[in-house]
């Protein structure tokens, strides 16, 4: 690793940072109560839920962090949230 | 030599890129995805020391898709005073606009005179201030907009203190003092409207201020999945009044519920305050609370 003076680090790179192993509760998408409000992909802190549908909402575990605000802020109760076993 | 200002297409879903250390249920990085969100790929943004800055750039990685700058806790508003000067100078002002951010403590404390000066001096910049309530990257210390009577690491609670003594800074009065076209409050709770006063200060030539209540699991002691609860009971008691004010007019707020919520809703799940619960005597301190919330329906016109 090379430091010059003034640190530049290249854009979006903290893609490497898997931050899915942080998770103690895991989302899980039913997809099936969802009316397609979007609101677990506006709330989503990590910004990695995704609309693959309409009303179909899917969340990458890559780096999920399990917060739940997903599930908490839900509007039809679509999406559950399980204790991960590893 | 002359680069390019044109930012990645926009290939991720969000300008803020997932791998972020920010912890879970993190309010401020939410409001800093909704920001970025809003205001598009045509930008170059300053940063003030503090958790966003931490978490968004683990050396060598950054999370930024657009053009970003950090360099100390005081002076995210005069680093970008300079871009801005450095795009006028350039004949390039049309093809970027400036946003500089900050927490709560490189806002209202350490970064107030930075700030103070570039609200001063007119520049064409969108200042957005991540409002934690607390030092919370160096471990929940009090700073000027810790609330009063809540429990910090340098404010703590015990028989002598009920907590951080002083009321919170009134920052957005400050900035509105400065004489500048746009000042607006927001919440993490109430997304649409974050995007809206984006999208209207960017709008506006000249200095704005914008502040945006983050709320954060770890300081706060508030589970990470009730985020989004906690801010928005914040707005609906009165303890965070949302507005807009324009060349020194309140032109439009956010109403609070009728009837009213009481602020122990808004206090009882938070961890911070749990120690107004504990004894009779916590009642008067969460009467003066309720009081301040008061103050501000009356002072905005809430109700």
């Amino acid at each position: 690793m090379r430091l010059d003076l003034g640190a530049i680090a290249k854009a979006g790179t903290s893609k490497a940072n898997q931050t899915g192993s942080w998770r103690n509760y895991k989302p899980i998408f039913h997809q099936v109560k969802c009316i397609g409000c979007g609101l677990c992909k506006i709330y989503c802190p990590e910004g990695c839920v995704t609309m693959i549908e309409k009303k179909k909402y899917t969340v990458d575990y890559t780096y999920c962090k399990g917060c739940g605000i997903c599930a908490e802020e839900c509007s039809s109760s679509d999406i559950e949230m399980i204790v991960e076993e590893k | 030599m002359t680069t390019t200002l044109t930012a990645p297409k926009e290939q991720s879903c969000t300008l803020l890129a997932p791998g972020h250390t920010a912890c879970t249920g993190c309010g401020e990085a939410l409001a800093a995805k909704l920001v970025l969100g809003a205001a598009g790929t045509n930008i170059i943004v300053t940063d003030a020391t503090g958790c966003l800055e931490v978490f968004t750039t683990k050396f060598p990685q950054s999370s930024w898709e657009v053009p970003f700058i950090h360099s100390l806790f005081e002076n995210s508003a005069a680093v970008a005073s300079g871009v801005e000067v450095a795009l006028k100078a350039l004949g390039r002002q049309n093809e970027a606009k400036v946003i500089a951010q900050g927490g709560d403590g490189g806002t209202a404390d350490i970064g107030l005179q930075a700030l103070s000066g570039m609200l001063e001096r007119g520049h064409d910049i969108l200042y957005v201030c991540y409002d934690n309530e607390a030092y919370m990257n160096t471990g929940v210390q009090r700073s000027g907009l810790t609330p009063f009577d809540c429990m910090t690491t340098t404010s703590p609670c015990g028989e002598f203190s009920w907590g951080n003594k002083h009321n919170k800074k009134d920052m957005p009065s400050i900035a509105a003092a400065h004489g500048i076209p746009y000042v607006a409050t927001a919440s993490v709770a109430f997304p649409k409207d974050i995007e809206n006063k984006v999208k209207k200060a960017l709008s506006i030539t000249g200095p704005k201020y914008m502040q945006i209540h983050s709320p954060c699991p770890l300081g706060w002691r508030s589970k990470p999945q009730l985020t989004i609860q906690v801010a928005r009971l914040a707005v609906q008691t009165g303890l965070y009044p949302i507005f807009e004010i324009e060349n020194g007019k309140v032109t439009k707020v956010r109403k609070v519920t009728t009837p009213k919520t009481p602020v122990e809703e808004y206090l009882k799940i938070q961890g911070r305050f749990a120690h107004l619960f504990k004894s009779p005597k916590g009642k008067e301190e969460i009467q003066k609370i309720q009081e301040i919330a008061d103050r501000n329906i009356e002072k905005y016109g809430l109700a």
